[in-house]
């Protein structure tokens, strides 16, 4: 019975993770149509960023802050000075992208040497809570309230602000979004810096969690790709349940079959793609 | 003159490297109804899209009140005031019917034609406003045209282009169309009507150009072809 709960409350933690990165990832590929490779790595940087922000006096909060603007700001640039360039061509954006994943990679790894390094979590979070006979560590709970009232808020700006619903238009047929006026062309980099800027942030965030270390890049991105797929590109409820189920799936299969734990992550989405081709909550896009 | 809505002169329009609009020249004059008629593949929609930025497109004048719009992004073209009713309808499907006529809104700029709001737009299509809170993909065909007209109204244009509204609706849909189109122009709104329902251009229209093959084969008045069944015949074919 422990097992099952305290598993799945680490699923639950791991998920909102997830959720997190995977949340900006979705918006920019559901408005732009780019697959950015590079947002492992931008995930990753932020991680180092806050790192070195609290290796330098400052608090977790403020760590936090300095990773997500960082990668904000590296967004904005490269949606600016190159992915711009690259409209209407799919491949080569892919391949731009890969390409930066790459040079962040070894960037990290000649700034902040090949060795694991753990980020320390705040003094008020460290500890654990006690339900019952369970244990259950504060800073995981305080990732899933985290990732809870992020959902909510990126779901007010979506769904119920002017600008979501410009978005989401884009998302529904870009030409006729710009035929009836929309900007699309600053609708992209303000996507693109906040989708970067959640990858940033939520690199630091993971940090007490899963370390910081030099592939958390490329272990990263291939479970940001499944949760999208699994959850359907584009759409941020599917991006949430998308990152719980793996979540649960990771952490369970961790935990009984860790030979196979790669197995029961993709399993389901080579399911789900073959019977729902657009994932579970995704539209065909235009 | 100079401040015609719309001046079209020695348009020439490019898919990739095909050739598709040769010389084409017209003209809307202010308040009036243009139809733009001929058989599919005449080219009537790649002068829309010409005309809205979306297709490759040089001329020696293309002109909106006198503004040059040539080059310019759809975006700025459409905050020029020119708005679209596109073929096939394309309203935003996973957008409520409320949020299709608002996205876009505009207050229009102080000349020209007056603009919609949504009251307006739900006292022409009342239809919508009982849908309002419904998702645009959920209606019927005649309501998403009643909506692309709204949503293009609501962006304060100058200069409407309707791009086949009539296609696949029932004829008491295509009369609904009809009246509202007529309605528009009356209160000062100058329009392009792309059709191939011969029977309503000639209905609304006050001046008409037939293309063929990518070329002006008639324009005039639209009595022009009211009266000359064989023109009709050759241009149009089936009517």
């Amino acid at each position: 019975m422990n097992f099952w709960v305290i598993q799945g409350l680490n699923g639950l933690a791991f998920g909102s993770l997830l959720f997190i990165l995977a949340a900006g990832f979705s918006l920019i590929f559901g408005l732009m149509r780019v697959a950015n490779l590079a947002h492992g790595a931008f995930f990753m940087l932020g991680a180092y960023v806050g790192l070195s922000a609290i290796d330098n006096g400052m608090n977790f909060w403020v760590a936090i802050l300095i990773g997500g603007l960082t990668v904000c700001v590296l967004g904005g640039v490269m949606e600016g000075l190159i992915l711009r360039r690259l409209a209407g061509q799919p491949l080569a954006q892919v391949l731009v992208t890969l390409g930066i994943a790459f040079i962040i990679a070894d960037g990290c790894l000649w700034l902040w040497s090949g060795d694991p390094r753990p980020l320390p979590m705040p003094s008020e979070l460290q500890g654990v809570l006690r339900f019952g006979g369970l244990i259950f560590p504060k800073y995981r709970l305080f990732v899933v309230v985290v990732a809870v009232c992020l959902a909510g808020a990126l779901w007010l700006l979506l769904e119920r602000s002017r600008v979501g619903a410009m978005i989401r238009a884009g998302v529904d047929d870009m030409e006729m979004a710009r035929v009836m006026g929309i900007r699309t062309s600053l609708l992209f980099p303000l996507v693109f810096c906040l989708g970067s800027a959640l990858a940033g942030a939520g690199g630091v965030l993971a940090g007490p969690i899963l370390s910081v270390y030099p592939s958390m890049d490329t272990d990263m991105l291939p479970m940001a790709l499944v949760v999208v797929i699994l959850g359907g590109v584009g759409s941020l409820g599917g991006a949430f349940v998308g990152a719980l189920v793996i979540g649960f799936i990771y952490s369970y299969g961790q935990a009984l079959v860790p030979d196979l734990a790669y197995v029961i992550l993709f399993l389901p989405m080579v399911l789900v793609l073959t019977i729902r081709p657009t994932g579970l909550f995704g539209r065909r896009l235009v | 003159m100079a401040t015609d809505p719309l001046v079209l002169d020695g348009l020439d329009a490019f898919y990739g490297d095909s050739h598709v609009l040769h010389d084409l020249s017209l003209r809307v004059r202010a308040g009036g109804v243009l139809g733009l008629l001929g058989r599919n593949g005449a080219g009537k929609s790649t002068c829309i899209g010409s005309i809205v930025g979306l297709v490759r497109a040089k001329a020696r004048e293309m002109t909106l009140y006198g503004e040059p719009i040539q080059g310019l992004s759809p975006e700025r073209i459409s905050q020029k005031g020119v708005g679209v009713v596109p073929q096939g309808r394309r309203i935003f499907p996973s957008l409520t019917v409320h949020e299709n006529l608002t996205v876009a809104a505009r207050t229009p700029s102080r000349e020209g034609w007056r603009g919609w709001s949504l009251e307006d737009a739900f006292s022409a299509f009342p239809r919508l406003e009982e849908r309002r809170r419904q998702f645009a993909g959920s209606l019927s065909g005649g309501e998403q045209q009643m909506l692309a007209i709204g949503r293009a109204l609501m962006t304060g244009p100058r200069l409407l282009l309707l791009d086949e509204p009539s296609e696949g609706l029932a004829p008491q849909i295509v009369a609904e169309v009809a009246r509202v189109l007529k309605e528009l122009s009356r209160t000062g709104l100058s329009i392009v009507l792309v059709e191939q329902n011969v029977k309503l251009a000639m209905e609304v229209a006050d001046d008409v150009v037939i293309l063929n093959n990518g070329r002006v084969a008639h324009a005039g008045p639209v009595e022009s072809i009211q009266t000359d069944g064989e023109l009709v015949e050759q241009l149009l074919g089936v009517y």
